[in-house]
């Protein structure tokens, strides 16, 4: 039906009372949201309840979607936004999302058990799983970054900052990630 | 360094920092120039290059997860229940947000010019400004509290009609959706 329409087309469809024509725009955006949600809240089953929720959140306010910037853009505004209500929904400290201290517990936390495993782990997942040891904050950004297909701008504008601070955050969090996979994943990265 | 507005670090982290940027395409020319000569004749920039190209390819490299099989089902049953919100500018007009606007500067200004107009101009022979605004009896119009009332209903009565202007409008929207 609609897929080879693009984002903003597929949107008229659905304002103009073509409901089913949402269901292409969840199947081409569900992982890359799935994903995003996934770092943000840590767990499966809350990842994918949060997806949904965004999902549902954005067709009961597409008509608000102007187009003036990319609709992946406009759908991790939401899913950011969706995420930080989930967490604070879940009495989490959202200040948290940037202490080194919450860093480092979740770090020795699973430290351990992530030792054992390292030896059967591909290049990918030991990335995947190198930004699943990060904190939230840094594990949106990088996620948005490299999976999202999000410039540093479009970044900035999901997360409600200045384009160098995003640099900034950016920059701290790959440093991170450089930390964690040195630590945690010593061999791989020794084969790189 | 010309593009670190934001961060400031020395040695190893401002060099990575401004890698960073390089690889990402987000540095200005002459920084770019800079960079470029750098590695080129600085073996420490280049081996740091070199590490960053990596963890930037894996970090391109690494997957997507993917929600059960259920998810797109499940989201599109939730949304037949749903009906799509009228977009807020369509029931938030631009001409009512400026109405509020002007009918606040024209009462700003009504009493601007009422203050004035209580003014002696005449008396007294100084010119300082601040002396002639001493002048003004503030009291006059602030402790006329007929003056006072009838400005407040003024404005609940504006917020009032604003309010129920806008209840129609979102109606006449939802109908139409």
């Amino acid at each position: 039906m609609s897929t080879g329409l693009n984002d903003n087309e597929i949107i008229s469809e659905v304002l103009n009372g073509n409901q089913q024509a949402y269901a292409v725009l969840v199947n081409r955006y569900q992982n890359y949201v799935f994903t995003l949600c996934l770092r943000i809240v840590q767990g499966r089953e809350d990842a994918e309840e949060v997806a949904q929720d965004v999902f549902i959140k954005a067709y009961k306010y597409l008509a608000d979607f102007r187009g003036a910037a990319k609709f992946t853009t406009w759908l991790y505004t939401i899913v950011n936004n969706t995420c930080i209500s989930f967490l604070r929904k879940k009495k989490l400290d959202i200040h948290s999302l940037d202490n080194e201290k919450v860093f480092e517990v979740a770090d020795s936390q699973d430290s351990g058990m992530r030792a054992n495993l390292v030896e059967q782990k591909s290049r990918i997942s030991m990335v995947n799983e190198a930004i699943g040891l990060l904190n939230p904050a840094d594990a949106e950004i990088i996620t948005l970054f490299y999976k999202a297909e999000q410039s540093l701008e479009e970044t900035a504008q999901v997360l409600g900052i200045e384009v160098n601070a995003a640099k900034v955050r950016l920059h701290r969090a790959r440093t991170r990630l450089k930390e964690k996979m040195e630590t945690h994943f010593i061999e791989e990265v020794r084969n790189l | 360094m010309t593009d670190n507005n934001s961060y400031t670090s020395s040695g190893n982290e401002g060099m990575e920092y401004r890698l960073w940027n390089f690889i990402d395409g987000s540095v200005k020319i002459d920084e770019k120039t800079v960079i470029e000569k750098l590695l080129q004749t600085d073996a420490s920039w280049k081996a740091k290059y070199n590490e960053l190209l990596q963890v930037n390819d894996l970090l391109k490299s690494s997957e997507l997860e993917a929600p059960s099989m259920r998810f797109s089902k499940n989201v599109m049953e939730e949304i037949s229940k749903l009906h799509i919100a009228p977009a807020t500018k369509n029931y938030i007009n631009n001409k009512i947000i400026w109405g509020i606007g002007f009918f606040f500067i024209a009462l700003l200004i009504g009493l601007l010019v009422y203050g004035f107009g209580q003014m002696e101009w005449t008396s007294g022979s100084e010119s300082s400004i601040s002396k002639n605004i001493n002048k003004i009896d503030f009291s006059k119009f602030f402790n006329n509290s007929f003056v006072n009332a009838f400005m407040m209903i003024n404005v609940i009565l504006g917020l009032f009609l604003l309010d129920n202007y806008l209840n129609i409008k979102r109606k006449a929207f939802r109908k139409e959706a």
